[in-house]
């Protein structure tokens, strides 16, 4: 445990120093990958606690991220204050896609939050007074919209933007581990492991699942949020049916789970279409290879992933199985 | 009326592709028990194969045979390959694994292929004909003849052959099919081929009016998830049944509802696919099986 604690503190350390030899460019891609690191927590929930899989975390980014827009530019809210609203807009459209999840479980989110992923982009078109349709929408009218334009700490605006994002992400973390710790998430745990055993022990199932969806879509809502902030433009073009998808490679990728397979994957996210650059003969210029690979490491970690855990398993019980 | 007559037409034109992508999921689900969202990608590939083909010079129909052959082929190699050893893990797994397939083939496809449309005519040509005042494509109709022909040949190949009869079996009881004979690792390695083989078809039926490009086929894969559904994800029948209902309702939809247009058109599929998990997850059109 305080090895644990010990490696975590020197995580906050490096996550706090980072930005500083940077230049400003790469602190903003930084705190964008502040941004998919929360979309992972959301994702890694189901799949990992509730046994459920999201195809569709990237249809929850962009109902955050266009409340954030719509809230900024028309309303001329300040950044900080649209996180909550994008997080309960999300939230709410998360717990209409797991409604069908109660009465029949496994494939039927799978299915409506693919559905979601598929369906944003077009929608945001059609409502184009709202949306400003395939154009999209510039957040900022005024400078004092952000934490920069305050002069917050007397940060750059790259600097800003990461601390905001990556403490919004450590406060969704541990958020998330309370939640995970309480009751709720035995409950969670119960219901993923037999539905019926956790009905027997008066688990109430709808309830748990559903709160699982809600939780997990305004963290993508908040993710959302905070790329719109990251990057002060949102477009339909943000948010591709891809992206959604690259979310699940990013969470399987961490091994569905742990802080650091979170981070691991919203590195994977943000930064594998460039490593696929290094590759000789492959032009990146075009969104074929990034997406070939992005799917060519899924499945390569689909058949390996077995092997992987019951090599790890066997190594954590020959490790019990020693005497101390 | 001339109006309706015409949406009816244009939506059993799409309603068909999307009953044939159906088809080939429920396929893959009764034999494997796996939904594959790569099924739309697949037939993107065979399209953009298919269009290969014409382009170096083969006539139409030998180079449609041989992407059916090929698509047939390349499924079932899927199947042996990639699904198989993963077959007995958890169905999220496996689901998450065809997620992997779509990227990959998406990617490949685009990546060998180029991003932009491609001008593919296909064997219908765009013109119209006119009966009694409604003016119908000629694409538009062989594309319904072709889907419902297709969709009638593989009811007829599972009630009717020895090899359906081996799907059927292989699917509804794996260990008596086993004990009676039934080579059931063939039989699910012929599922994914033969449910590719009609990709390939409902994605070269597709290309023409939809453009080839690599992310042809993404919505009308919802399109076709949403029709499954409606056929209860287990029945070949309701799949296409489901298919050409719910073509005929978004081209009804989003061509009268001013309000809909073409842009809810997904937005009301998922509609659809929401309201059917809801209230009726076994599908309206669905059978209860035994």
């Amino acid at each position: 445990m305080r090895q644990k604690l010990a490696w975590l503190a020197l995580a906050a350390i490096v996550l706090a120093a980072l930005p500083f030899p940077l230049s400003e460019p790469h602190t903003v891609e930084l705190a964008t990958v502040g941004a998919y690191f929360i979309a992972i927590l959301g994702v890694d929930l189901l799949g990992r606690h509730a046994g459920e899989v999201s195809l569709g975390h990237g249809g929850f980014m962009a109902v955050g991220a266009y409340t954030t827009a719509t809230l900024t530019a028309d309303h001329g809210v300040r950044d900080l204050w649209t996180i909550p609203a994008a997080a309960a807009v999300a939230g709410g459209v998360g717990l209409l896609a797991g409604l069908p999840g109660l009465r029949v479980s496994g494939l039927s989110f799978a299915l409506a939050s693919f559905g979601i992923a598929v369906a944003a982009p077009t929608t945001l078109r059609r409502f184009d007074h709202l949306t400003g349709g395939s154009r999209g929408i510039a957040l900022f009218g005024k400078s004092t919209q952000t934490g920069h334009g305050l002069g917050v700490l007397g940060l750059t605006n790259g600097q800003w933007l990461y601390a905001l994002t990556w403490t919004v992400g450590v406060a969704c973390f541990l958020v998330l581990w309370a939640i995970l710790a309480s009751s709720f998430g035995r409950s969670l745990h119960a219901v993923r492991d037999s539905e019926l055993a956790a009905a027997a022990a008066g688990v109430n199932r709808p309830a748990v699942k559903l709160a699982a969806f809600g939780i997990s879509a305004a963290l993508a809502g908040i993710a959302g949020s905070l790329l719109a902030i990251d990057v002060a433009y949102v477009s339909p073009h943000t948010f591709p049916i891809q992206l959604s998808l690259y979310l699940l490679v990013g969470s399987v990728a961490g091994l569905y789970g742990s802080i650091w397979g979170a981070v691991l994957g919203a590195l994977l996210v943000q930064y594998l279409s460039r490593l696929v650059g290094l590759v000789p003969h492959v032009d990146t210029s075009r969104a074929g290879p990034a997406t070939f690979f992005f799917g060519a490491t899924l499945v390569a970690l689909m058949l390996a992933l077995p092997l992987v855990l019951r090599s790890a398993d066997a190594i954590a019980r020959r490790g019990h199985a020693r005497p101390h | 009326m001339t109006g309706f007559l015409e949406h009816l037409v244009s939506g059993l034109a799409s309603g068909g592709i999307y009953g044939l992508l159906a088809l080939a999921i429920v396929l893959v689900r009764r034999t494997t028990g796996v939904i594959n969202f790569a099924q739309g990608e697949m037939a993107t590939l065979a399209a953009f194969g298919c269009w290969t083909l014409v382009d170096h010079g083969w006539a139409f129909w030998p180079a449609f045979g041989a992407t059916i052959a090929l698509s047939f082929a390349g499924g079932a190699a899927l199947q042996v390959v990639v699904l198989r050893p993963v077959e007995r893990g958890p169905l999220a797994g496996i689901l998450v694994l065809t997620v992997g397939l779509l990227l990959s083939l998406n990617g490949l496809t685009a990546w060998i292929g180029g991003g932009a449309p491609k001008r593919f005519d296909g064997p219908f040509s765009a013109s119209l004909v006119t009966v009694g005042g409604a003016a119908f494509s000629k694409r538009d109709l062989g594309v319904v003849v072709a889907s419902l022909a297709v969709a009638a040949l593989v009811g007829l190949l599972l009630t009717r052959t020895k090899l359906g009869l081996g799907l059927r079996a292989a699917s509804a009881s794996p260990a008596e099919a086993r004990l009676a004979g039934v080579r059931v690792g063939a039989m699910r390695a012929a599922g994914w081929g033969l449910a590719a083989a009609l990709g390939a078809v409902a994605g070269v039926l597709a290309a023409p009016s939809l453009g080839l490009e690599p992310n042809m086929l993404q919505t009308a894969l919802l399109y076709a998830l949403a029709a499954a559904v409606l056929g209860g994800l287990d029945s070949p029948a309701g799949a296409l049944v489901g298919g050409l209902l719910l073509g005929v309702l978004l081209d009804l939809v989003g061509g009268c509802v001013h309000w809909v247009g073409g842009e809810l058109r997904p937005a009301t599929a998922l509609a659809v696919l929401l309201a059917v998990l809801l209230v009726r997850p076994a599908g309206p059109l669905g059978v209860r099986r035994a």
